[in-house]
């Protein structure tokens, strides 16, 4: 009995300095959030005096919901999954295989040099490929054009494609990493008895391995959309250089320009939390068709 | 580049070697590395071209990419250490401070949580874990505007305790720690040192944890480099620039390169810098991160 009881003490005290932490950084912020998002302020009626603080309701829900701006980032958002999740899952899952087949060569030089982008800060990142694509500072534009190639990196019509290609510099080689070792997880007998049974690593590759990592992979894209509906840094980094990355692009950078350049906390509280939502049923949805999946 | 020049004639496969196939071909196998060598060059010659544009003077940046008229590093070093009265020096030591301070203190934070989440039992106990787990899934920069207004009602925006404390909390450190728990700390030991008369909490602090530091080695890597990258924290946050970490104060940096084109060598050098100790934690801890990485994806 008085075992127990040490034990809870030393349970509550170990628990107790992340828990107060978690309290403080992430459940109270973001009930304060919400809490702010059903306010809104107004100058009251004769320019003096300064503002007065107005319940709202969901009225500040319904401005950011109104809002061409705030709705359009959430279209750029739908573009870039669609466009990076397969390139970046797919080359992924591509290059661990490949690793994985019995014909590469220098397995661990290979993913340390595939994996270092991930470790370059994001900003730095975005400004290195900035760099890259811009005019008379780049060589890979110069080579382009000596090849005959004109492609315009920073043009409006390339803005997605632009951004996309600095997530997947970040992140293909991190997700190799993770979807190779899921390979080897899986047990050797398994694939040797493939082998046996006449089929070439091709085919192994697809009916057998790609399979048998199908729970990595759903993560992967659960973590890949939940990182993209927080697009901010590279496309913060191209705002300026390309004319269709504006200052509300995405709905984080919406979020981030109603705070501090329209000074509008309530509707910055709402686009926040609304965002979290958004990512939270995403996440849901992801990992019900996953368990599914896997069940089936 | 040159791989695929020597890849050589794919010769008709003579028919009586074609039914087994134990061996695989010379070209399938030139063909796989080639395709991981050019995904490697991918990866790595942006970085080599930061590598060699840090060596370059401004003149020489717009000129040929991999030609250096002069070789002007030392130089743009010595400009990095001065300009604006040496800020970037100052960024780095904040950087330093905020990642090593904030990741060591973290990572205990979430080594103790995971620890007592595995060899505890008490009501409720998988429930509150499922919050914790969820808290893995909240997108961070999401919450970083909710955390700017909770700061500026509290009147602490603009200081050290707004980019500090907020990095501390690490969900999936206690994920990672409570596996790392149940995988390295015997349970055997643990009744060993109660037989003996130990307290729980002397048991944690003397014996657990040092069983424990290969995982705690790997949170404090994932939360080192986490804080280290940590840019909308910061940028929400500080207004002063003697506070800023280095991506802060780059990205300060690189908003005024167009008008300034003085800064070009600087960022440049200044990102340089900044990547080199993640890429030297990461080459010198891989079993680490490895570790940290794959304990989610392999179930």
């Amino acid at each position: 009995m008085s075992v127990q009881k040490s034990h809870r003490g030393a349970a509550t005290l170990l628990m107790a300095p992340f828990f107060a932490l978690f309290l403080g950084t992430l459940v109270v912020p973001i009930g304060y959030a919400a809490y702010l998002s059903l306010f809104t302020e107004r100058s009251s009626g004769l320019g003096f005096g300064g503002t007065e603080t107005l319940f709202t309701g969901l009225g500040n829900y319904l401005h950011a919901l109104g809002d061409p701006a705030f709705r359009a980032g959430f279209g750029v958002i739908a573009g870039y999954v669609l466009g990076y999740i397969p390139v970046m899952v797919g080359g992924a899952l591509v290059l661990a295989l490949l690793l994985d087949s019995t014909l590469a060569r220098a397995k661990r030089f290979f993913q340390l040099t595939l994996y270092l982008p991930h470790a370059v800060p994001g900003i730095i990142a975005a400004i290195i490929w900035l760099y890259l694509y811009t005019p008379g500072l780049s060589p890979v534009v110069a080579a382009m054009r000596e090849g005959g190639l004109t492609w315009n990196f920073l043009s409006s019509d390339h803005a997605l494609s632009s951004v996309i290609n600095i997530s997947l510099w970040e992140w293909v080689g991190y997700n190799v990493v993770i979807f190779y070792a899921a390979l080897q997880a899986i047990p050797r007998e398994v694939v040797e008895a493939a082998s046996v049974d006449g089929a070439g690593e091709l085919r192994t590759a697809l009916s057998i391995k790609l399979p048998m990592i199908q729970a990595a992979v759903v993560m992967t894209v659960l973590f890949t959309v939940i990182g993209a509906l927080q697009l901010f840094t590279e496309p913060m980094i191209l705002n300026g250089a390309n004319p269709a990355v504006n200052t509300t692009w995405t709905p984080n950078m919406y979020a981030y320009d109603a705070a501090f350049r329209r000074g509008d906390y309530g509707v910055a509280a709402a686009a926040s939390i609304l965002l979290a939502l958004v990512a939270a049923l995403l996440s849901f949805v992801v990992t019900r068709i996953g368990n599914r999946k896997g069940a089936a | 580049m040159t791989a695929t020049m020597t890849k050589p004639p794919v010769t008709p496969v003579p028919v009586a070697s074609r039914a087994p196939r134990r061996k695989p071909p010379w070209a399938s196998k030139i063909a796989v590395n080639t395709a991981l060598l050019l995904a490697t060059a991918y990866t790595v010659l942006p970085l080599t071209w930061l590598l060699v544009a840090s060596t370059k003077s401004l003149g020489d940046l717009s000129g040929n990419a991999f030609t250096v008229t002069e070789f002007h590093f030392f130089e743009n070093l010595g400009d990095l250490a001065s300009a604006d009265g040496g800020v970037y020096v100052r960024w780095y030591l904040n950087s330093l401070l905020y990642a090593v301070g904030g990741a060591g203190l973290g990572a205990f934070c979430s080594v103790a949580c995971g620890y007592a989440f595995d060899k505890f039992s008490f009501k409720g106990k998988e429930k509150l874990f499922g919050v914790v787990l969820l808290g893995v899934l909240v997108p961070t920069t999401a919450l970083a505007l909710p955390l700017y207004l909770l700061a500026s009602e509290l009147g602490v925006v603009n200081t050290f305790w707004a980019v500090f404390v907020p990095v501390l909390v690490n969900p999936f450190g206690v994920y990672l720690a409570r596996i790392f728990s149940a995988s390295y700390v015997p349970g055997e030991v643990l009744e060993a040192a109660r037989v003996d008369g130990a307290g729980e909490l002397t048991t944690f602090w003397s014996i657990s944890l040092k069983m424990l530091m290969p995982g705690f080695v790997t949170i404090f890597l994932f939360q080192f480099t986490g804080i280290w990258n940590n840019f909308f924290l910061p940028l929400v946050m500080l207004s002063d620039r003697e506070l800023y970490p280095l991506s802060l104060g780059l990205y300060s940096w690189h908003t005024v390169v167009s008008a300034e084109p003085e800064y070009y060598p600087l960022t440049i050098t200044g990102a340089l810098l900044a990547v080199v100790p993640v890429v030297i934690a990461f080459l010198s801890l891989q079993r680490h991160w490895k570790a940290g990485m794959t304990s989610g994806a392999v179930k």
